[in-house]
């Protein structure tokens, strides 16, 4: 190896970097190739089209509940953002608070909802009444969810919030309290507005996290009119031990997600060309 | 300052004042330490009604420091601070409402950028002094005419020129009718061709009558404009006086040098004030000329 740093060898030795190049990439191509031929040769077409895409089943699956289900799955994420945005928004000023036990208070509960796996959150509160005999969660089983994956997003949420915050420069506030602006106001009327400015894409990328977790819900024990995406798609795809309802299940998620990221990255070239 | 209104403390020496309406902003014995560092070592200073101050000094002297603790945006570690009749660093204070007596213009503009020109004059008339949307935007209008932007005011900041935002700045402070103005660097963060609109803005302003407090490095404008000149280095005051004698004939060494580089600024050989010399650019052996940063870019996100 040494050999190659000996002056004069070196550059003969070695190749152009153009033709390197090339050859990496006619490599590439071949695995690519053989990928698709060994795909051709030993994956049986029509009994995985038969399996994931049978049509008689994508019609049962589109007529049969898919738009309650998909409605469900949408008041379950909104819901949750909700609480999370709230919550986290609180979590967020408190983080930065002149007063301590603030500090502490957040900073404990962020790392400890950021820590724990969000399915246990939510098993937890679908069995709060084991602690609190009579305590009912409100509208049952959307309250649970909406309490339990809120929870959990308003500590992502707040360290989102609390970044965008922070990137607030110092002279916007000095700007808004030398106008006479006590520092509250200065807070809600100048840096929060811009705070939520800054984090829209990051928070338009929490809600796809939480759309997505939202399949979680199905440990609360939910009723039929109450199933979401998943729980419905994998009731169905058990009912016809078919994987064709998931499928579709699955679309159904990207037709939410895919438009959401979309636009994060819309928002976020408009922020690039903005600076 | 006139002896019948201020008594002198026998005591600590410090001249207490007991409300002069005719003194618009007075410092006592203002220290400020930074960490370790101290900044200001002891000022103090009168500014009178309808008179125009300008501070002066290298970087690093405390001025800018200065002017920031006269509205509390920095907490003297030491002193009094009197704005008309309310004493701002009594612990008591309402800051809130003695800082709406002083308009305060930053070198970095401070726009709120989520606001239109109109609304960056118009929020705190009606969030802080209550005012009616209507008369708010009446007040917003008139001063963004006056600062000339009264097409403007439909405008987000980052539209707008550096110049531009600086102007609406004023306006800003002025819609707030303050009693005196208090102006930071106002163009050091403007490119060349664009600090003439906002001198003349200021030159307005005085010749209004506008108790202003100027921390600058326009010397011309100090000049013309300034009933009285201050400089300031390593933390306190070196020499004051009308503008004839601090910048025309400087009696301390420390002025005549920092003058001699800030007015002659061919022999300075900071990367940050030199501008490169016409003749010399087209000379074969030259190194390329670097593109000076632009240096408006300094709000936004």
């Amino acid at each position: 190896m040494s050999a190659i740093t000996v002056e004069g060898v070196r550059p003969k030795k070695k190749t152009s970097p153009r033709k390197r190049a090339q050859r990496i990439r006619f490599v590439q191509y071949g695995v690519l190739a053989l990928v698709v031929l060994l795909a051709v040769l030993f994956v049986d077409g029509r009994q995985v089209s038969s399996a994931f895409f049978r049509l008689d089943l994508i019609e049962k699956t589109l007529t049969q509940g898919l738009p309650l289900a998909f409605l469900n799955t949408l008041a379950m994420t909104g819901g949750a953002f909700v609480v999370g945005l709230v919550l986290g928004t609180v979590l967020a000023l408190m983080r930065l608070s002149q007063v301590a036990p603030y500090r502490w208070l957040s900073m404990i509960y962020i790392e400890f909802f950021r820590g724990l796996p969000a399915l246990i959150v939510l098993m937890g509160f679908s069995l709060v009444s084991l602690a609190f005999p009579g305590l009912r969660i409100p509208l049952d089983p959307y309250g649970t969810v909406w309490l339990g994956l809120g929870l959990v997003s308003s500590a992502y949420i707040a360290e989102t919030i609390r970044a965008g915050i922070q990137a607030v420069p110092k002279g916007q506030v000095e700007a808004a309290r030398s106008l006479g602006m006590p520092s509250g106001m200065a807070t809600r009327r100048i840096v929060l507005p811009q705070a939520f400015r800054i984090v829209t894409p990051p928070l338009t990328n929490e809600l796809v996290a939480l759309t997505k977790d939202s399949s979680l819900v199905y440990v609360i024990g939910l009723t039929a009119t109450s199933f979401d995406l998943t729980k419905y798609g994998r009731a169905m795809s058990n009912t016809y031990s078919n994987m064709t309802p998931l499928v579709i299940a699955g679309a159904t998620y990207l037709l939410i997600t895919l438009p959401l990221t979309f636009l994060v990255r819309r928002m976020e070239a408009r922020g690039a060309r903005a600076k | 300052m006139s002896s019948d209104v201020n008594s002198s403390d026998v005591n600590t020496g410090v001249t207490i004042p007991t409300g002069n309406r005719e003194d618009e902003i007075q410092v006592y014995d203002l220290h400020k330490s930074f960490g370790d560092l101290e900044v200001l070592k002891g000022i103090d200073l009168v500014v009178h009604r309808g008179e125009v101050v300008c501070v002066i000094g290298p970087s690093g002297s405390g001025k800018s420091t200065l002017l920031r603790c006269v509205n509390l945006l920095e907490q003297p570690t030491k002193g009094r601070i009197f704005i008309l009749n309310d004493e701002i660093t009594d612990p008591d204070a309402d800051v809130d409402h003695i800082r709406t007596l002083m308009g305060m213009v930053f070198q970095s503009f401070n726009l709120f950028p989520h606001l239109t020109a109109l609304e960056n004059c118009s929020i705190a008339l009606t969030q802080v002094l209550k005012k009616s949307p209507a008369e708010a935007k009446k007040i917003a209008m008139e001063n963004l005419h006056k600062v000339g932007l009264g097409d403007r005011g439909d405008s987000y900041p980052l539209k707008l020129s550096g110049g531009q935002q600086q102007r609406v700045a004023i306006a800003r402070a002025l819609s707030m009718d303050p009693e005196l103005m208090l102006f930071d660097e106002p163009t050091s963060a403007l490119d060349p061709e664009l600090v003439g609109d906002v001198l003349s803005v200021m030159r307005d302003l005085a010749a209004d009558g506008m108790t202003m407090m100027v921390v600058t490095h326009e010397m011309a404008f100090a000049r013309e404009v300034a009933d009285r000149v201050i400089f300031m280095d390593g933390g306190v005051i070196v020499e004051e006086g009308p503008p004839a004698d601090v910048i025309g004939n400087p009696k301390e060494e420390r002025t005549r040098t920092f003058l001699a580089r800030v007015l002659d600024p061919t022999h300075v050989h900071t990367p940050d004030d030199e501008q490169p010399d016409r003749s010399r650019q087209s000379g074969p052996t030259d190194p390329p000329v670097e593109p000076r940063p632009h240096r408006s870019r300094l709000l936004g996100f």
